[in-house]
């Protein structure tokens, strides 16, 4: 309620900027909420996932600047430029930003929060976000908030705590807010690329020493979708029993349906798929239309990844699963029968 | 060069496999009378610490590992457990029994002042805290000691020169980074598997030094930043039953829009 009567005054009060006529005195808000969001690039190209952090400053209000930086970010900023609703889009190119080294990559974005007065700066909950925005929270003295999945006010916001058994409503007394969001609770889609026309600018550049470098990265390769922004996911967990059958199950299924592939920790531990296809607490949030969950039990920590899906389908041969409990649908069987004969019936219907 | 002086930052939260429930005022989660143990990322810190020690990692191998935890009296159980898998010593800065744990923040600039007084050299910290789920503290750390930081480690190599290499589990994959010590890592799943302390280690344990410290000792106050507004249930989630067969689970999973 607070907000809307705030957002409300602060619609007014832009309004009065356009309009002199309208007499709202802008006088009577402390200052006028800008927000910074911290888009993510690689190789020049914009991490579309990162356009949550605009959807948030969006659901804010206020004035919305992004930055990106990299060796060749400007053609990740001109891409950003046609975000609706951004003003501003700060580039800084220059190869010490490319990987997104924190001890580097935190200086810039105190330079730039600090240039441009914002009052709040925006982020996914990513391993970039991670890793760079509590290095930046800490160096303006700001206390975090993490992982949010809703805004209350311009200084109240909702999180997930306990693995998501509960949820917390927190106030922050920081004059600047530096947020981390959980991107599948302010879906990219809307502020996809189309017809804006934000000013690319240069940022300013602090040229801060990198402590640490950049040796190497083993990316998994995959043709599907994204895990964490796909519309489909289906996921396997010990029931599997090995690699082969995980990869011989999971994948024509996987194709099927075009979705993207999870794993259960115990499926990863085990070998059958790799580290960063975990869905849970510890690994990727996801909030799919479909999440297909075959031969996982349903551990809190599992559930924590996977529980704001829209429908949820499960198949195991244990009845007492506790996933049954969440499911939308459960079919209780061998998956090893089940899931090909559903592969089978997909390829038929499509 | 000197030898490894780690610090092990740990947490005593409520154990992994318990359902937290929600309390009445909606304050917060209700802790009493709740099985608590070490945050599960913590555990792996030690663990790593005394694996390096194993294996004489670094210029001069493991010289000290210092556990360090705040909270209330029950944290020195936490303390003890680290010390029976291996750790020389522990710090226990002890917050008052009903207080709030401290924001991140806060943890971080004790931390900060802990690691300066024991010449720490490496901070070897977990990913996130169970409870909080906030990944904040370990970052935040090296920004104030201005140090380098490798997040959500998955294999760490000390070099005999003082090169740290570190193997982080990123979005798609994994990559390496490479800096200097003085340093702080994170820890991931993937980067061990912590031993159980023996009994003989955990008498041991018992005599093992517990220097006593209030947050006044570090110039910290427990005072928060994030006002806690309230803390509700999450809605709960109706499970819609089961079907017999996969033409069943197709023809549900479109009466549901899901295909």
């Amino acid at each position: 309620m607070l907000s809307v009567a705030r957002r409300a005054v602060l619609g007014q009060a832009r309004g009065a900027l356009a309009r002199p006529a309208f007499t709202t005195s802008p006088c009577s808000l402390q200052r006028l909420l800008s927000s910074l969001a911290v888009l993510e690039q690689r190789d020049g190209k914009l991490n579309a996932g990162s356009l949550s952090a605009v959807t948030a400053a969006k659901k804010l209000g206020g004035s919305i600047h992004a930055i990106v930086a990299g060796a060749s970010a400007r053609g990740a900023a001109e891409e950003a430029a046609k975000v609706e609703g951004l003003e501003k889009v700060l580039v800084v190119e220059s190869s010490a930003y490319e990987k997104g080294l924190p001890e580097n990559y935190a200086p810039l974005l105190v330079e730039n929060i600090k240039k441009g007065g914002y009052t709040h700066v925006f982020a996914g909950h990513t391993a970039f976000g991670k890793s760079v925005m509590p290095r930046v929270a800490a160096l303006i003295d700001s206390q975090q908030i993490s992982d949010i999945t809703a805004i209350e006010s311009e200084d109240t916001f909702v999180r997930p705590i306990y693995a998501g058994n509960a949820i917390a409503t927190v106030q922050s007394t920081d004059p600047v807010k530096v947020i981390t969001i959980r991107g599948t609770a302010f879906s990219s889609a809307d502020s996809a690329p189309s017809s804006g026309s934000a000013t690319v600018e240069d940022g300013a550049d602090p040229k801060a020493d990198s402590l640490s470098e950049w040796v190497s990265e083993d990316l998994a390769k995959s043709d599907r979708p994204d895990l964490a922004t796909a519309g489909r996911v289906v996921s396997g967990g010990r029931g599997l029993k090995s690699k082969q059958d995980f990869d011989k199950i999971m994948l024509p299924l996987a194709d099927a349906l075009g979705a993207a592939v999870g794993a259960s920790r115990a499926a990863v531990d085990s070998g059958y798929a790799d580290n960063s296809l975990q869905v849970g607490q510890t690994g990727k949030v996801v909030a799919p239309q479909l999440y297909m969950a075959v031969g996982i039990s349903g551990a809190i920590q599992h559930l924590a990844g996977m529980k704001d899906s829209k429908v949820i389908a499960a198949i195991n041969k244990d009845p007492e699963a506790p996933i049954f409990q969440v499911a939308d649908v459960g079919l209780v069987g061998d998956l090893f029968d089940k899931v090909p004969e559903l592969t089978e019936k997909l390829k038929e219907s499509s | 060069m000197s030898g490894l002086r780690i610090l092990v930052p740990i947490k005593r939260v409520i154990d992994y496999a318990v359902k937290p429930r929600v309390n009445k005022a909606q304050t917060g989660v209700e802790l009493a009378g709740v099985k608590h143990s070490m945050n599960p990322f913590d555990e792996l810190s030690v663990e790593e610490a005394v694996r390096l020690r194993e294996r004489k990692a670094g210029p001069a191998g493991v010289e000290d590992i210092c556990v360090i935890s705040a909270g209330p009296a029950k944290a020195q159980e936490t303390l003890r457990t680290a010390m029976a898998m291996g750790a020389d010593r522990a710090v226990h800065v002890e917050t008052a029994e009903d207080a709030p744990a401290l924001e991140p923040l806060s943890v971080a600039k004790l931390l900060k002042r802990a690691a300066e007084d024991h010449k720490s050299n490496l901070v070897i910290l977990g990913k996130q805290s169970i409870d909080d789920d906030s990944a904040q503290t370990g970052p935040m750390l090296a920004a104030l000691l201005g140090w380098p930081q490798a997040t959500q480690a998955s294999k760490v190599e000390v070099g005999s020169d003082g090169s740290v290499s570190v193997t982080c589990e990123v979005d798609g994959g994994v990559e390496t980074v490479r800096a200097r010590l003085p340093m702080v890592v994170t820890t991931d799943l993937r980067l061990n598997e912590p031993r159980y302390a023996s009994l003989p280690n955990i008498m041991k344990a018992k005599k093992k030094p517990l220097e006593k410290k209030a947050l006044a000792d570090y110039g910290v106050s427990a005072e928060s930043r994030l006002k806690v507004v309230k803390v509700t249930e999450p809605p709960p989630r109706q499970g819609g039953g089961k079907v017999e067969d996969v033409g069943g689970l197709v023809a549900k999973l479109k009466e549901l829009g899901a295909l």
